[in-house]
């Protein structure tokens, strides 16, 4: 047939390709791997449209865990059951932490040389930055839409947990509520 | 401590983090850090923070520093165990949901829930880099590293990966 339909028609892919797939996106992917995955599942494969894409990623960032991870859980499940979802997770997952932790054996055995802290000290800075970037960019449509509200929820998040440091749960289960109640309100 | 005690708090604590790690792993850093540093007394502030740099630079998703926090706890075992729990809960949990997604997607307490988690996520973010900062920065020159990230990563689209390996280099060039 040569009618491609949406998602899924385009021949389902089996747990072994769903597997090499994942594998490239999670060792190809440097400080995030969602555009990565974006142009394999997306462009490259055609397993997904891009509507299908943004509307597994909502559903992914509304829940919580690692995004990419339950990404790739809801597109290994949908092509393959749960042999694919496993097939899709172990495929994301192996390699890097493989990878992290020959990097962090390597860091426990030279870190003390001066040449290794000190990299490892400007990457931290770096890895500060990002952090920051990561907030600005979060924050700026959330703030957009309702500043005071949303301003209060982070700063009150930011002082219970950054600084007075309380222990998350406790912060979680009664701030969470309380600004999903203020946006329930606001959206009706 | 016995291991097995070890392998059993690292479960336990991952468990609540993979369930409570709304918008990514990156929000629950300050607590692991809490829980790694202060309460366990697992590592140093300084270990978590050159793990943390670790697990970015990196390549794969940015939940790999539970990995590490893990591995520096107890070996190997408490590498994969800490893995699992920070993935298997909220493995779990999106298996189930994606199958009932059509109904829910567009239920307005679905919007709410999504537009009310935002601003917690980024405030418990924002702690995230504040814990990182304090840290990390021990010097000016270390702080104008975390600018000119912060910068490029804002304003331009290029690869962290970049920023990362220029201070990386830096530092072993003795210039920071």
């Amino acid at each position: 047939m040569s009618v491609k339909l949406e998602t899924g028609e385009v021949q389902s892919p089996s747990a072994g390709a769903l597997f090499l797939a994942f594998l490239a996106v999670g060792l190809s992917g440097f400080g995030g791997v969602l555009p990565f995955a974006r142009r394999a599942l997306v462009e490259r494969r055609r397993w997904l449209t891009e509507t299908d894409f943004n509307e597994t990623l909502a559903l992914c960032q509304s829940l919580p865990g690692p995004n990419i991870v339950n990404m790739s859980v809801v597109v290994g499940s949908r092509f393959a059951g749960p042999r694919g979802a496993v097939a899709c997770v172990t495929g994301l997952v192996a390699a890097p932490v493989a990878l992290v932790l020959v990097l962090a054996e390597l860091w426990s055995r030279f870190g003390a040389l001066g040449q290794v802290r000190a990299a490892v000290g400007g990457l931290a800075a770096a890895a500060a930055g990002l952090a920051a970037a990561t907030t600005l960019k979060m924050a700026r449509p959330i703030l957009s839409r309702a500043p005071l509200s949303a301003g209060s929820i982070i700063i009150a998040a930011f002082v219970a947990v950054g600084l007075l440091r309380l222990p998350l749960p406790w912060v979680a289960l009664s701030l969470a509520p309380l600004s999903v109640l203020i946006a329930w309100r606001r959206g009706r | 401590m016995k291991v097995g005690d070890t392998l059993g708090a690292l479960a336990a604590q991952f468990t609540v983090l993979s369930l409570l790690a709304f918008g990514g792993a990156n929000a629950v850093v300050p607590e692991m850090h809490r829980q790694a540093v202060d309460v366990r007394h697992w590592m140093s502030d300084g270990e978590f923070t050159a793990l943390f740099a670790i697990a970015q630079a990196a390549p794969g998703p940015n939940f790999m520093i539970s990995t590490l926090v893990g591995w520096k706890a107890a070996g190997l075992a408490g590498a994969l165990v800490a893995t699992a729990a920070m993935c298997g809960p909220s493995c779990l949990l999106t298996y189930w949901v994606a199958k009932a997604w059509d109904r829910f997607r567009e239920a307005p307490w679905r919007r709410a829930l999504a537009a009310g988690l935002a601003p917690v996520t980024v405030g418990l973010v924002a702690a995230t880099f504040w814990l990182l900062v304090r840290a990390a920065d021990r010097d000016v020159r270390l702080a104008l590293v975390t600018a000119a990230t912060l910068a490029t990563t804002y304003f331009t689209r290029l690869s962290p990966l970049w920023c990362l390996a220029a201070a990386a280099g830096l530092g072993s060039l003795g210039l920071l």
